[in-house]
């Protein structure tokens, strides 16, 4: 879809990452996915009367280091405030959450742009609060409710209205999704709903200082769908400017099936959330020490690593940036090169780029093919080490290491074991070598002659057979070698 | 700031509370009466005050992350006016909030 040049978009996404805490923010209940329903409840998350919430250390050190990775001002005192609406998948009537004082404020965010030049998101603010249950509405005549979500630690990110096309909302959200995943805070799945994001959009004339009047966008639960849902409302608000109407600023929801946004039923009070603070949680304090102990705990976070990629392993920003995008992957990447390194006794810079090329064409095309990831995937780092060693030492040659990777997937076995038992160790004895190449040439005639009538590309052709002759196993350096030697000799 | 009839008709709306019309009256009267009460704290000069958000002196009440038993969910149910073998059951809720 084509956005209409004359205006501009300007966005706003609140992003909720539901903490992989292994308890609820308030109480000590499972915060584990697809429990049986209303398992993982406890008086506390039930709302029950005279129950006492106590925060889970984890959410503040979980919400302290995406503050930090994103560069956030930490408030040295922040408190919880209760949002009151009712609603059946909300016991208590309430939700505890931050307003007047998040612990997380005005920090920023990098991200990847298509250009290439990268862009600054400011971050307004990062902060604490609680998932809601979960109604099932299309059963019975009844309304039925699961309170297992209930209290399950969430933080919510907002940004500053910085964002100026769905495609940068994407790469927001992209970038959101990476540190989270990087700092292991949150598994980053959009589909199960640990990532949710809404956006606050309008648009104005270009050139034209004062912001329209905004909606919200709600439930797209899907990286594509936000992008999708994003230009829908846009050309829906251009549109609507254009024919002469104004926008009104209302909440719409998204509809992935039909690639609609419409209005959402509630009245105009659904916004009346009458906030205050809330009597039952004490302040959090957050001092010099624990901001720098966190700090210490981050890990090497995606942006330093691809540049350090770069920097003392010699790849291009393309490859690097392909193998930092996930943790996982980029781990999974050194790993392979420091035990290829132990196996070859090479520096890793020598050996960096042939480790890439095999995790970008080959680990990571498997993963694409089989939708899984890291954790699953069959071939260990040492063990693909030691079959791109089996190259570098002449055991195998490229092509062969293509079968026997094959051969990995399928058995687990160690590379060695493979090529032993397949007898797919590389010829690069010349006298058998020199076997084949006699057989091919004399059962070629035709070819023979062109090639000594000066057509050289016929040289291909007995590369082939020789190889077919030897199963793929000949070594293809002395292959050409032999070849050349003895088509040479036919020539005198 | 006195509480209009429609102010008492838009804090029962938000607390799904429906009031007969007298009712309404009777409690627009007793708000205003305690607003009236709490008027006298507007005598006290707060320029230099610090809004205070708790009475207690205490801070970073924190617990470890650690699985505690949950409830039986026959005992988490079993309160509840309605419900199914599984789930609380409440009246059709149509619509998002």
């Amino acid at each position: 879809m084509r956005l209409n040049k004359d205006y501009e978009p300007i966005i706003g996404l609140e992003v909720h990452a539901q903490m992989l805490t292994e308890t609820k923010a308030f109480c000590g209940c499972s915060t584990k996915f697809g429990s049986e329903p209303n398992t993982n409840v406890c008086p506390v998350c039930l709302g029950m009367p005279g129950t006492l919430p106590v925060l889970n250390l984890n959410l503040v050190e979980f919400v302290l280091k995406i503050g930090l990775a994103t560069n956030c001002k930490i408030a040295p005192r922040s408190i919880f405030a209760r949002k009151n609406y009712f609603y059946p998948d909300l016991p208590k009537g309430y939700q505890i959450s931050q307003y007047e004082k998040p612990i997380c404020t005005d920090g920023f965010a990098e991200i990847d742009t298509d250009d290439g030049k990268g862009k600054t998101i400011g971050l307004t603010r990062i902060h604490m609060e609680e998932d809601a249950g979960k109604s099932i509405h299309d059963l019975d005549v009844d309304t039925l409710v699961d309170v297992n979500r209930c209290g399950v630690p969430l933080i919510e990110i907002v940004s500053e209205p910085d964002i100026r096309s769905p495609r940068e909302a994407y790469q927001f959200l992209s970038k959101i999704k990476q540190l989270v995943t990087y700092l292991g805070i949150c598994d980053g799945n959009m589909e199960e709903g640990s990532l949710r994001c809404d956006a606050n959009v309008s648009v104005r004339r270009k050139g034209q200082e004062q912001f329209g009047t905004k909606t919200e966008v709600k439930n797209m639960n899907s990286f594509r769908n936000v992008e999708r849902a994003l230009e829908y409302e846009i050309n829906r608000q251009i549109q609507l400017i254009e024919d002469g109407g104004e926008v009104a600023q209302e909440t719409l929801l998204w509809d992935a099936n039909q690639n609609v946004a419409y209005p959402m039923r509630s009245k105009e009070e659904a916004h009346d959330y009458r906030y205050f603070p809330d009597p039952d949680l004490v302040p959090v304090l957050v001092d010099e020490t624990w901001i720098e102990k966190v700090r210490a705990s981050l890990p090497e976070l995606p942006t330093p690593r691809r540049d350090r990629f770069i920097a003392e392993l010699g790849l291009s920003k393309y490859d690097a940036e392909v193998l930092t995008n996930e943790k996982r992957v980029a781990s999974y990447y050194e790993e392979t090169l420091a035990a290829l390194a132990g196996i070859t006794g090479q520096p890793s810079k020598n050996i960096a780029k042939t480790v890439s090329n095999w995790l970008m064409t080959d680990v990571l095309r498997v993963m694409g093919e089989r939708k899984t990831d890291i954790p699953e995937f069959p071939i260990s780092p040492k063990n693909l080490a030691a079959m791109i060693g089996l190259i570098i030492d002449g055991t195998i040659s490229g092509k062969i290491a293509k079968e026997v990777f094959e051969e990995m997937l399928e058995t687990n076995e160690h590379p060695r074991t493979i090529v032993k038992n397949k007898n797919l160790v590389q010829v690069s004895d010349s006298s058998t070598i020199e076997l084949a190449v006699d057989e091919v040439l004399g059962a070629n005639k035709p070819q023979v002659d062109k090639y000594l009538g000066g057509n050289e590309k016929v040289f291909g052709f007995f590369v082939g057979e020789t190889m077919k002759k030897m199963q793929g196993k000949g070594n293809p350096k002395i292959v050409n070698e032999v070849l050349k030697r003895k088509l040479g000799s036919l020539k005198n | 700031m006195a509480v209009t009839f429609k102010d008492v008709e838009h804090v029962a709306s938000l607390a799904k509370l429906s009031f007969s019309d007298e009712e309404k009256e009777k409690l627009m009267q007793q708000l205003n009466e305690i607003l009236e009460y709490m008027e006298q704290l507007n005598l006290l000069d707060t320029t230099n005050v610090e809004p205070l958000s708790h009475v207690i002196d205490l801070s970073n009440v924190l617990r470890e992350d650690k699985i505690k038993p949950s409830l039986s969910r026959k005992e988490a149910l079993s309160n509840a006016p309605a419900r199914t073998e599984k789930f609380f059951k409440v009246p059709k809720v149509i619509g998002e909030r």
